[in-house]
């Protein structure tokens, strides 16, 4: 049974369909990628599972029930746009969010002072807001997010604003609350992260889900059954012999290797190509091409929206 | 609740701590102390401009020097001279101006001119006019030709002063002074108005900050809007009656330095004895004091005011003020609440500004007209309307008013603060998270339907 559902989402802004007729479940203990382009609708879906607003029709079902008023306050959010009380101070206003979250004084304290040292950065626990650069309002932003250890979390873009290092350090985090049993929705732009973070992921394009599953599934269903081979030797040898098993989508020539990207026919081994490249020549190396995030999103949106057009 | 509490809690040390509020805490005793003392101090120094008139022509012979000269006001008779003559060379003579007087003055009143480069002020007008009044009049007797008409205009002349007492449905009395209820009235009514509109602002624009920044989307994964806009409206609640406090208790230790420091002469032991009887309720003894005390008419009205500043109802006064100030403040913050949570910044507030700027205003002129007349229709009724009862049912206290008014009108502003709370919280719900959209009043009826 999925721990969040989403059944045919219709959300309206003034004319303009935000979300049209969206689905999207999202199993237990997973990390959830919501990705699309800008504008596609991702926020507004996010709104809407936190109850900020109301869909225009469509059901919502957390932990098997209909979603409730409050079950918010068992949802971890952080929201796209960062918003902390500039004139106060840092220590306190976690605290104070952390209460409100309903952790005792004592209990929020403790945790926060084991995060702020784990982000390095306790020693702005007395500074107010405002004197604070963006990443590390960025990290406190994320630590009263999780600070209740929610059950469900949702992160709307959070490594936006992130240097490297602390990207790193975000997603080791991340991956630790799924450790714990949290199950996670996060979108983002960043392809790199969802290959590293995502079980499941959503792609909406233009307020529809246009694929969706786990991460696996996607990436065999996308899978152009593509080999880089690295070897020495004559290459004409392999145009001429096999061409009806393979077809050569690249052909380079790097400080005397031979480079090429090659794309097996159906019913075609890689021992058969093999076969041919060790009577043409010495192998260097030989690797499957898994089709990165980034190519099966501009692939599939570029797909829709060519079966738009039509 | 115990969210709410959380709110409350930042709300009020947030704001309590700032410098600002610190600032404003100490100085506004200091202005308003100013605002006592300087008067009262201008008054008992006299630093106006000693300004010479000359008295010319027939009548200057006629009243010679029955115009006494003042502190700052000189006449000087000139009977020699002609009005024509002096026209040209009064200012050269310092003259301020020139007073002439026709004969034709014991029948027609206004046969006398004041000729001037300047518009003369009052005083100097009242003072010749009543001292020439005064002088015909003495003529006018004289022409009698009643014996020892002096002495016997000396035994005639009287003052009077209408001493008001109320009377209670127990017959008990009480001297009262009208003045004293005017200002009470005037002060009460006027402090009402400002500190509603002072912290009722501040509650829209803490509204607004929480939607500029955002971080009303984290709030809101927390806790309810209803309970946000509540901890919000109450804790600057707080912040309002803790600044009200100080600020009575600050300038009530200024006034009293400064009263010792300035103006020493100005209770002298008699009438601070006759006080102190009052206040230990010695009575025949505070009465033979009070004639003891009575013998400077200074004395006297001193008294008297500490006699009517005791027959006022204090208790009643100060705690009526604080649960209008509050049902006042509950009622419009609820509403700047729903202004700010339908703006995105503070420069468009101005057109949902009207519907409270204008009600509030309307209770202020009220209550002004009400302290001159406490027993009119107009404001018989709007110290019943909540919007305005406030400021106009605390301008009619000080004068006396009937215990079931004063519930009923309790209650209907604690009721309309309710309901109009809850339809606040209707909008501020939808508002504080619609960004980048310029929301007109269709739209918040629309909100308010949902």
């Amino acid at each position: 049974m999925a721990f969040f559902e989403a059944q045919e989402i219709v959300k309206d802004f003034s004319g303009t369909r935000a979300l049209d007729k969206l689905s999207m479940s999202v199993p237990k203990g997973s990390i959830y990628g919501l990705l699309g382009p800008n504008g596609a609708g991702k926020t507004t879906l996010i709104r809407i599972i936190n109850q900020i607003t109301a869909p225009d029709s469509g059901v919502l079902k957390y932990r098997g029930k209909n979603l409730k008023p409050e079950d918010i306050y068992s949802i971890g959010y952080l929201p796209e746009e960062r918003g902390l009380y500039k004139k106060m101070k840092v220590g306190e206003q976690a605290l104070y969010l952390a209460q409100l979250k309903g952790l005792k004084k004592k209990d929020a304290r403790e945790r926060l002072v084991k995060w702020f040292k784990k982000f390095d950065i306790l020693p702005w626990w007395d500074k107010k807001v405002e004197e604070l650069s963006k990443g590390m309002q960025q990290k406190i932003q994320f630590i009263v997010t999780v600070v209740h250890e929610p059950k469900f979390l949702i992160f709307d873009e959070p490594f936006s604003g992130f240097d490297p290092i602390n990207t790193r350090l975000l997603k080791e985090e991340i991956l630790k609350l799924q450790k714990k049993g949290a199950t996670i929705i996060f979108s983002t732009h960043d392809m790199g992260s969802v290959e590293e973070l995502c079980d499941h992921i959503s792609l909406i394009n233009k307020s529809r889900t246009i694929l969706d599953g786990p991460v696996n599934e996607i990436r065999d269903k996308y899978d152009s059954n593509t080999y880089e081979i690295t070897f020495k030797g004559e290459v004409n040898l392999l145009t001429a012999s096999l061409s009806h098993h393979y077809k050569i989508i690249e052909n380079q020539a790097i400080n005397g290797h031979r480079k090429l990207s090659v794309e097996l026919m159906k019913n075609t081994e890689t021992n058969d190509v093999l076969k041919v490249l060790l009577q043409a020549g010495s192998v260097v190396s030989f690797n499957k091409l898994m089709p990165s995030m980034n190519d099966i999103f501009i692939k599939a949106v570029e797909q829709a929206n060519s079966n738009k057009q039509k | 609740m115990n969210k709410i509490f959380l709110v409350v809690r930042r709300e009020y040390l947030s704001r309590v701590r700032k410098k600002s509020f610190i600032i404003m805490t100490i100085l506004a005793p200091l202005l308003l102390a100013g605002m006592v003392l300087i008067p009262t101090w201008l008054m008992t120094r006299d630093d106006s401009p000693e300004r010479k008139i000359a008295v010319v022509g027939e009548g200057a012979g006629l009243f010679y020097k029955d115009i006494a000269s003042t502190k700052s006001i000189k006449f000087d008779y000139l009977p020699e001279t002609s009005p024509e003559e002096i026209k040209k060379t009064y200012e050269e003579l310092g003259y301020y101006g020139f007073l002439v007087i026709s004969p034709k003055v014991v029948y027609i009143p206004n046969a006398i001119r004041f000729y001037s480069r300047k518009q003369p002020n009052m005083e100097m007008l009242m003072h010749i006019s009543n001292e020439l009044k005064n002088e015909i009049e003495k003529r006018k007797l004289e022409t009698f030709n009643i014996e020892n008409i002096e002495e016997i205009l000396k035994e005639v002349e009287s003052d009077v002063k209408v001493q008001t007492i109320l009377i209670s449905d127990e017959g008990e009395e009480k001297k009262t002074s009208t003045g004293l209820s005017m200002g009470i009235a005037y002060a009460s009514g006027l402090l009402i108005y400002m500190l509603t509109f002072i912290f009722g602002a501040q509650v829209m624009r803490g509204v607004i900050e929480e939607k500029t920044s955002r971080i009303v989307e984290v709030l809101i994964s927390s806790l309810k809007p209803f309970q946000l806009m509540m901890g919000k409206i109450l804790g600057i609640a707080l912040v309002g009656l803790t600044q009200f406090f100080l600020w009575i208790v600050l300038t009530l230790i200024i006034v009293t330095i400064a009263q010792s420091v300035f103006l020493p002469d100005i209770s002298p032991m008699a009438g601070q004895q006759a006080v102190q009887s009052i206040m230990a309720g010695e009575n025949a003894q505070a009465e033979l004091n009070i004639q003891q005390a009575a013998t400077g008419a200074e004395l006297n009205e001193a008294q008297a005011i500490f006699e009517s500043l005791k027959a006022i109802n204090w208790p009643l006064i100060l705690g009526s003020f604080i649960i209008f100030f509050l049902g006042g403040y509950l009622l419009y913050s609820a509403l700047f609440a729903a202004v700010g949570s339908a703006v995105d910044n503070e420069t468009d507030t101005q057109q949902f500004m009207m519907p409270i700027t204008i009600p509030l205003l309307l209770g202020l002129f009220i209550s002004m007209s009400a302290f001159q007349n406490p027993d009119s229709n107009l404001v018989f009724w709007f110290s019943f309307i909540p919007f305005t009862s406030p400021m106009v049912m605390m301008a009619r206290l000080p004068f006396g008013v009937p215990g079931i008014e004063l519930l009923i009108s309790m209650a209907i502003l604690i009721l309309s603060f309710l309901a109009t709370t809850w339809l606040a919280a209707k909008i501020y719900r939808t508002g504080i998270l619609m960004y980048g959209k310029k929301v007109s009043y269709r739209e918040i009826f629309k909100w308010l339907k949902n």
